[in-house]
């Protein structure tokens, strides 16, 4: 396809400069490759450490873990549909992919929901998923050196909705006591440290769409750098309330009826919720305890586009996507699969159709770039996590995530986005994109372990 | 309805940080200086100011149901929503 510019899109200053000293970066980069790209055991030349996943948990509109996740993916399973609250009949949009059904109590007993909003009970249930398959206890040292960063963007969203209401529209003068420790940003990263007695770096990231990206991005830093042996990460939004969908009614990029990615026929996205939780490990450590080691990190990247706060940027989307093969020492050839960030707007799915054929070139005609939002919806701050599912899924199962809801292609949009029907493919390294308002772009790169 | 229109311009001139006085009804909101994100501001005060319910998606502007090509048209249209509602 043609990797043409944007209209009206201008290089940032920066980005101009950037451009005369290429050629010179070129062969830079070629020698940080042969040297830095070495990988003895489970250290790189540089001395940087290997970062395993070990372990894998999620509750989502699909289901309730990886597993019922997985074959809602392979087959294509749409999990929007009409949503169940209070007041959704005073809503234009009256479509989620809600995690239906869910009671508390099936999991968490009195004491626990009074301080667990949903975000966080999503997120406890991912990690309970994610810990016991990577079969780690967090005793003594490996406590000390474990941590946990998750993101979210809105985090006890139904918690401030449901107090809002009491005082505001009952008119009550007095609120739970918990009020405070429920809603807040990083109870659910609390919680999960508390749970497992994680006593090392701990705290919550908040870039809107991006937030489970740049978690995980932190997390394969702090890992490979060595300032902790295992880290969980990932993140969660519970945001489907009367407040949360009416905030997002105001902004007219919602569809009424469906997610429809890279379609021409997209009118929209469709928010999403529940959680993703990874366990992210010291390699070395993976293999000394014979861990069933289920993909390896290798890259991250991310960037600001400094340019508008709601409109994607094209140059900001390709820098990333190009500086995480970078920093994975990954040539754009060996990218057999991209996870899109794909929201079904008009506005970021041409923007990032332009950026990956900008960033691949040629390769772009060959490499399988899907929207899994079109089956789970957007989770927002949780999205990348849950999406990261399907980067493993590919690279372990060689199953590729469909786009569903595909109807018409777009010319703007002529991508190989696996429309409708999953499929069978070997690749061995793949992208995450995640592309925020506000601008805040993180890519993470994942290897075949 | 020559006060729906003039409110209207009001609205959109104060979006635009302009003087009433230099908009035009045949100028169009890129003309004008307003983004995407202007026009759903406007709007939206456009539904405060009359209390109705406009059918605009900003992820297809030019196929809402809502004609927005120029200021003339957004105003045809307003006066249609406000007559439907009396």
């Amino acid at each position: 396809m043609s990797a043409k510019k944007l209209k009206g899109e201008k290089p940032p200053k920066a980005e101009r400069k950037t451009a005369k000293v290429k050629g010179k970066m070129k062969s830079a980069t070629k020698a940080a490759r042969t040297l830095l790209g070495r990988v003895i055991m489970g250290r790189h030349a540089n001395g940087m450490r290997r970062v395993a996943i070990t372990g894998m948990g999620t509750v989502n509109a699909l289901g309730r873990d990886v597993p019922a996740t997985f074959e809602a993916m392979r087959e294509g399973r749409c999990g929007i549909g009409p949503l169940e609250f209070r007041d959704v009949e005073r809503l234009a949009i009256r479509i989620g992919g809600q995690v239906r059904d869910w009671e508390a109590e099936t999991y968490f007993n009195r004491q626990q929901i009074v301080l667990y909003d949903k975000f966080t009970q999503f997120t406890l249930l991912a990690a309970r998923e994610a810990v016991e398959q990577s079969g780690l206890v967090f005793e003594g040292e490996l406590g000390l050196r474990s941590g946990v960063v998750l993101g979210t963007a809105a985090g006890g969203m139904n918690t401030w909705d449901e107090n809002y209401r009491t005082v505001y529209e009952e008119g009550k003068n007095r609120v739970h006591p918990f009020v405070v420790p429920k809603l807040m940003n990083n109870a659910a990263c609390s919680h999960v440290s508390l749970e497992y007695g994680l006593l090392g770096p701990s705290f919550t990231v908040a870039t809107a769409c991006a937030s489970s990206n740049h978690a995980m991005g932190m997390a394969f830093n702090m890992v490979r750098s060595g300032a902790a042996t295992v880290m969980l990460t990932g993140g969660s939004e519970a945001m489907l309330c009367f407040g949360g969908v009416k905030a997002w009614e105001g902004l007219r990029v919602m569809s009424k009826d469906a997610c429809r990615p890279f379609s021409a026929t997209r009118n929209g996205m469709v928010q999403g919720e529940g959680a993703g939780v990874f366990v992210f490990e010291d390699w070395e450590h993976a293999v000394a305890r014979g861990a069933d080691i289920l993909a390896e990190v290798v890259g991250f990247s991310m960037s600001a586009d400094a340019q508008d706060i709601v409109m994607p940027s094209a140059i900001g989307a390709e820098r990333t996507i190009t500086n995480a093969m970078l920093d994975a020492h990954m040539r754009p050839e060996e990218v057999g699969y991209i996870n899109a960030h794909g929201t079904g707007t008009a506005a970021n799915d041409k923007t990032e159709c332009a950026a990956v054929a900008h960033a691949f070139g040629h390769h772009a005609d060959r490499l399988m770039i899907s929207s899994t939002k079109s089956m789970h919806g957007h989770l927002i701050g949780g999205t990348g996590a849950v999406e990261l599912l399907a980067c493993i899924m590919a690279l372990r199962d060689g199953v590729i995530a469909p786009t569903i809801g595909y109807e018409e292609p777009d010319p703007e949009c002529a991508l190989d986005v696996v429309p409708n029907t999953a499929r069978e493919a070997r690749v061995e390294a793949v992208l995450s994109n995640a592309f925020a308002f506000g601008g805040l772009n993180a890519v993470i790169a994942l290897r075949k372990a | 309805m020559t006060e729906v229109r003039d409110r209207i311009i009001r609205i959109v001139a104060e979006q635009a940080m302009l003087d009433p006085s230099e908009l035009k009804l045949d100028m169009s909101p890129q003309d004008i200086g307003i983004d995407s994100l202007g026009l759903v501001e406007s709007i939206f005060a456009i539904e405060e100011a009359f209390d109705i319910s406009v059918p605009f998606n900003a992820n297809e502007p030019e196929k809402s149901e809502f004609d927005i090509s120029t200021l003339g048209a957004i105003v045809s249209a307003v006066e249609k929503l406000v007559a439907e509602k009396a």
